[in-house]
């Protein structure tokens, strides 16, 4: 049942929630953060990757002498080397293989093939051009839907009992037979071939490692920003047979992640083996081209979808989906789910039914399908969703909003059992449709856009609206690599009051730092400056899965406000014996725990503190000491949701897309630091503009990749993003301690849609013909559209 | 591979000094200005010059000024000097236009006029520009200086009128009467290169254009002059169907390649209305009707 509370306005400095400015931000503002290059230990050696410039090539030698002749290379590795250590191969995150370095052949343009050690980064990279490698070029796939053609080159001839490209079989959700009746019952049906293109989560700062292995000692040291760094130490001990406790990972300050840095990359066990061998530290960072043409890429999905309405009302949905997974499965998500959570849509609306079916190809394009800023996959599913109810609500000839509006789950149908077996928490889509539009003034709109046709002027009005499933996950459903999604939180208040968190999960620009220490503070009452968040380093913190599906805040952030809570359970306990009373005769207040009846009567955190460490007397039997710890098992996933709506007006003649307005208004339950979660929204609505506009990872017919540097990788400026309007509706989780749910990546999937939405409603006042635009709407596949050529891109 | 291979590198004090440099280091070296088209290719191995001739301490070269009916602008004016110059704004307004669109403030902070005539780049906006207003350009060798006009300057793709062991030194475009100019382009991004862009300059005397250049970026393997308007143009009276006229003949003209920037139709169609876009600006400014 949802319940729609009024957040109270913040005070000026909260002690607990509230709008506060970010306690990492000063570091980062005057440029003083640690990130992986500004590291340098002594007597520290460089590695250097050299990749392949074929999709798809034999390789019939590798020479390495020039290259050991250049003064300051100590070694180069290849496969060969690699095989003595058994790690020419390894584990993917979802139970592929994939070559750590290539052997028999490349597969993809960018792979690696040797790694080069030397004294200094310049010498490093100046070796690759010396190392001869005889290639003998093979015919090549990039078309994910070409790819189980009969002609097509097999990939991967390294896997016993592989005959053809399938990466996955088809996997399925939902309900066919019921589907199937839908369809056959209804009143309208729209068909459409979606297509998600290849993006790129681009991080500012690249994927790299420092690896420090002591050989005295055995203890290996690994500087790296990831985002799961107790699951890459995990991997390492598994894969490497290293042992887990001689491993400490240390992530420091990232300069972004968004998915990208979950997996752990070939260069990573490149630059441990070196490290080992050498018995030195080693150093390797990719430069920006290696990045976008050999990490993880995002999306990449092929959607045939159909929609159907009966009686005005959205009834069933049909998908059949073939995803690119590059030449491994190295795609994020829980074991169970090998499409991730895309069976998610079915949306926001109460369908009679719907099917889903998902398979997945190899091609010779670089691995990925990392969940961008994405609860894996739903981002696919939202975008997909959100454009069929738009053909649908066009081809019905009602308004997308109306459409929505009577399709929605109503408020008292949650907890909300979904057709492809979701249990929606809590929500009241209606009432957040509505502030939308009152911010859009959405009648208006439309008015101002009739009047604009009458005058040849294309403007747009594009409407999303999304449900996410968040916070993964559920002990019972959810595991990667065999480890449960659950995370750990560890407090110790110090005998002065003060207090440090550590927490599983880590930043990686997200604001850990202020929104952790506000929960503590609101649980506990101590001012936020005076907490501590430890994050990021396996040494310090407990074990987790890491940050990312917009995972902090429903699983990190329950731990750490439950663990407050059992310090304020013990606090109260020392309390009574402070104030000579009953513990159930105390009452709190945030910060203080006194006598009921007698508010004078009472004791702070802080002289609570000093009392757990002193000598004075503490409760019979109860150890001293003001510290609690705590695993958290996530009972469900929390459930955000949001209405977007989107203004664009097209140049009829150039066919530029400008975004004018974009009103965003989420509800992810109780905000804790309503700023920083204002921020996350800015930022995920600009990576959609671009994701809508721009961005693309395109591959020529021999599988050169077409956007490998940021002058062919385009993301989104501040020219491009208008001023955002943010709205906001609070419908808390009704089993998160906090009533809070994720929201970090909610406008990078609702953007989309509604931008392309949009695009395509402007296009429509010109050009009625036009019924689905691919993504990126860059000018040129734009006009395409208005000749009636629109394609999806390649 | 974003990493330059090595090379040697020296700092010239004067433009005797840096001929000299090149002389000393023969074909091999390369003179540096802003760096900003240089350094990307050297990063990614496109240019391996063995040493490079540093000439950011010209200040000699930097400057716009007028010397009777001639505008001078040094080779080492940089792009922001350009886009902020109250001289250019009052005689060649399309200075300002492109300037608003290249690169980013990072990148015309430091690029200069120069660097952008002798990358010869077909992408790149102040070749069209200066082809657009027929300016002539000042190159300094061994044997002396030697003035060549805008026409004669592109020899193909990436390659100039400017030899090895020369220097650019100066831009020189003759102020007329009735001048008006614009440039136009359309771009996938703020700060990236054009998908096509029209420069165009007119000179409107007693109600009919006196003369017209008009010159495209990325829009060609070289900067595309489009002669075929100015004929048409010269001698009539301005007009709307005139520039759409314009804008086909530019058009047809045109020599664009596909690439990741769009296919070859839409780029035509692009410099259609550009051309139509820039002849109508530059000609309203002549007119002193713009807003
Ligand atoms: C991100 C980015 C975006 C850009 N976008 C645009 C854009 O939209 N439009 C645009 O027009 N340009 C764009 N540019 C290019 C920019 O304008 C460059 O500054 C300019 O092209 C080169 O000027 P420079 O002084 O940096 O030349 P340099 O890079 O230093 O030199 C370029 C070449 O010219 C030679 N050279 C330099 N000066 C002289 C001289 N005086 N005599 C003889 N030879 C000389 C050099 O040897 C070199 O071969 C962009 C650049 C970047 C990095």
């Amino acid at each position: 049942m949802a319940t729609t509370v009024e957040q109270p306005a913040s005070p000026e400095r909260p002690i607990g929630f509230g709008r506060l400015r970010r306690k990492e931000d000063a570091r980062f503002i005057r440029g003083q953060g640690t990130y992986l290059d500004d590291i340098r230990l002594p007597g520290m050696l460089h590695g250097a990757i050299l990749r392949s410039p074929f999709a798809h090539a034999k390789i019939n030698s590798i020479d390495t002498s020039k290259a050991l002749e250049l003064d300051g290379v100590a070694a180069v590795v290849t496969a060969k080397d690699l095989e003595t250590l058994g790690l020419a191969w390894m584990p993917t995150i979802s139970y592929d293989t994939q070559a750590v370095l290539a052997g028999d052949k490349v597969r993809f343009q960018g792979q690696e093939v040797a790694f080069v050690i030397a004294t200094d980064e310049y010498v490093a990279r100046d070796a690759l051009p010396l190392i001869e490698v005889d290639y003998e070029p093979l015919p090549v796939v990039v078309d994910a839907r070409k790819a189980l053609d009969p002609d097509a080159p097999l990939i991967r001839d390294d896997k016993p009992g592989q005959v053809d490209n399938l990466a996955t079989p088809t996997w399925e959700a939902g309900d066919e037979e019921a589907a199937d009746r839908a369809f056959a019952e209804a009143d309208v049906v729209v068909t459409r071939d979606i297509m998600y293109p290849r993006c790129h989560p681009a991080p500012m700062e690249t994927c790299g490692m420092i690896a420090d292995f002591d050989p005295k000692t055995g203890q290996l040291d690994i500087y790296n920003g990831n985002q799961a760094p107790h699951v890459h130490r995990t991997v390492y001990a598994h894969v490497a047979g290293l042992p887990e406790h001689m491993i400490r990972i240390m992530c420091n300050d990232i300069g972004g992640g968004f998915g990208n840095k979950v997996p752990v990359y070939p260069g990573y066990v490149c630059t441990i083996a070196a490290s080992i061998v050498a018995g030195a530290p080693v150093k390797w960072i990719e430069d920006r081209s290696e990045h976008l043409t050999s990490t993880g890429f995002a999306r990449d999905y092929n959607m045939h979808a159909s929609i159907c309405a009966k009686d005005g009302r959205i009834t069933g949905l049909e998908v059949d989906v073939i995803a690119d997974h590059g030449a491994w499965d190295s795609t994020a998500q829980p074991t169970k789910f090998p499409a991730g959570f895309f069976h998610i849509c079915s949306g926001s609306y109460t369908l009679d039914a719907s099917h889903v079916k998902v398979k997945a190809v190899y091609t010779n394009k670089a691995a990925g399908g990392v969940a961008y800023r994405c609860s894996f996959r739903i981002t696919e599913a939202v975008y997909m969703v959100e454009r069929m109810v738009d053909a649908l609500a066009t081809e019905m000839g009602v308004d997308p909003i109306e459409l929505r509006m009577r399709s929605f789950i109503a408020p008292e149908q949650f907890p909300y059992e979904t057709t492809t077996g979701w249990t929606y928490d809590s929500g009241n889509y209606a009432e957040t449709m509505k502030v939308a539009m009152e911010i859009a003034d959405y009648e208006e709109l439309r008015r101002e856009q009739a009047a604009k046709k009458e005058r040849g002027e294309l403007m747009g009005i594009g409407v999303a609206f999304f449900t996410e499933g968040v916070g993964a996950g559920p002990r019972k459903h959810m595991d990667i690599l065999g480890m449960s999604m659950n995370d750990g939180a560890d407090l110790r208040v110090h005998p002065s009051g003060k207090a440090v968190v550590s927490i599983s999960c880590q930043t990686q620009g997200q604001g850990h730092e202020t929104t952790f220490a506000q929960i503590v503070a609101e649980e506990l009452g101590i001012p936020p400056e005076d907490i501590e968040v430890r994050h990021g380093d396996t040494d310090k913190s407990p074990y987790g899965l890491g940050t990312y599906g917009s995972r902090s805040t429903p699983v990190s952030g329950a731990a750490v406000s439950l663990v407050s809570r059992k310090v304020r359970d013990k606090a109260r306990l020392i309390a009574a014996t402070m104030l000579e009373t009953r513990p159930e005769d105390l009452a709190w207040e945030k910060g203080r725990w006194f006598v009921k009846g007698d508010p004078e009567q009472g004791a702070t955190i802080e002289d609570i503190a000093l009392r757990a460490y002193s000598g004075e007397e503490l409760p019979a039997g109860m150890e001293g000491g003001l510290d609690a710890q705590i695993v958290y098992d996530p009972p469900n996933l929390t459930y955000p949701y949001g209405a977007y709506i989107c203004v664009v007006d097209i140049d009829p003649e150039t066919a530029q897309v400008k975004v004018r307005r974009f009103i965003a208004v989420d509800d992810c339950g109780v905000r804790i630091n309503p700023m920083i979660v204002d921020g996350q929204i800015h930022g995920g609505l600009a990576e959609g503009i671009g994701i809508a506009l721009m961005e693309l990872i395109s591959f020529d017919s021999e599988g050169n990749c077409l956007n490998s540097s940021f002058m062919d990788y385009l993301i989104p400026t501040a020219m491009e993003c208008p001023e955002f309007e943010l709205g906001m509706t609070v419908t808390p989780c009704p089993h998160h301690p906090l009533g809070a749910k994720g929201v970090g990546e909610s406008p990078n999937v609702g953007s989309p849609p509604a931008i392309v939405n949009a695009v395509i409603d402007a296009l429509r006042q010109g050009y009625p013909e036009v019924d689905h635009i691919d993504m990126p709407c860059t000018p040129d596949r734009v006009w395409a559209a208005m000749q009636g050529r629109a394609e999806p891109p390649q | 591979m974003q990493t330059p291979a090595p090379c040697g590198y020296e700092r010239a004090t004067s433009v005797d000094g840096a001929l000299a440099a090149l002389a000393a280091h023969g074909p091999t070296a390369r003179l540096i200005a802003g760096g900003h088209s240089l350094l990307p290719m050297m990063k990614l191995r496109l240019a391996t010059p063995e040493h490079l001739v540093d000439i950011n301490d010209l200040d000699e070269l930097a400057y716009i000024e007028r010397d009777g009916d001639v505008i001078r602008i040094g080779a080492m004016t940089r792009h922001v000097e350009l886009q902020r110059s109250a001289l250019l704004a009052e005689h060649f307004a399309l200075f300002a236009d492109a300037e608003a669109v290249i690169a980013d403030p990072v990148v015309r902070n430091r690029g200069t006029i120069g660097g952008s005539l002798c990358q010869a780049d077909p992408g790149e906006d102040l070749s069209a520009v200066c082809a657009a207003i027929k300016a002539d350009v000042v190159i300094r060798g061994p044997a002396g200086e030697r003035v060549v006009s805008m026409d004669e300057f592109h020899v193909g793709p990436y390659v100039t009128a400017v030899a090895d062991g020369e220097i650019l030194t100066e831009i020189r475009v003759p102020i007329r009467p009735g001048a008006g100019s614009a440039h136009e382009k359309v771009e996938r991004r703020a700060g990236d290169f054009a998908i096509a862009a029209a420069s165009a300059a007119v000179w409107v005397g007693g109600g009919t254009f006196a003369d017209v250049g008009l010159a495209l970026a990325a829009a060609g393997p070289i900067t595309v002059d489009v002669t075929r308007v100015g004929e048409l143009l010269r001698g009539q009276p301005p007009g709307e169907e005139l520039f759409e006229a314009a804008g086909a003949i530019a058009a047809e003209d045109c020599m664009p390649m596909a690439d990741t920037r769009g296919p070859v139709d839409y780029k035509r169609h692009l410099v259609g209305v550009l051309t139509k876009r820039a002849l109508r600006r530059a000609t309203a400014r002549a007119l002193q009707q713009e807003a």
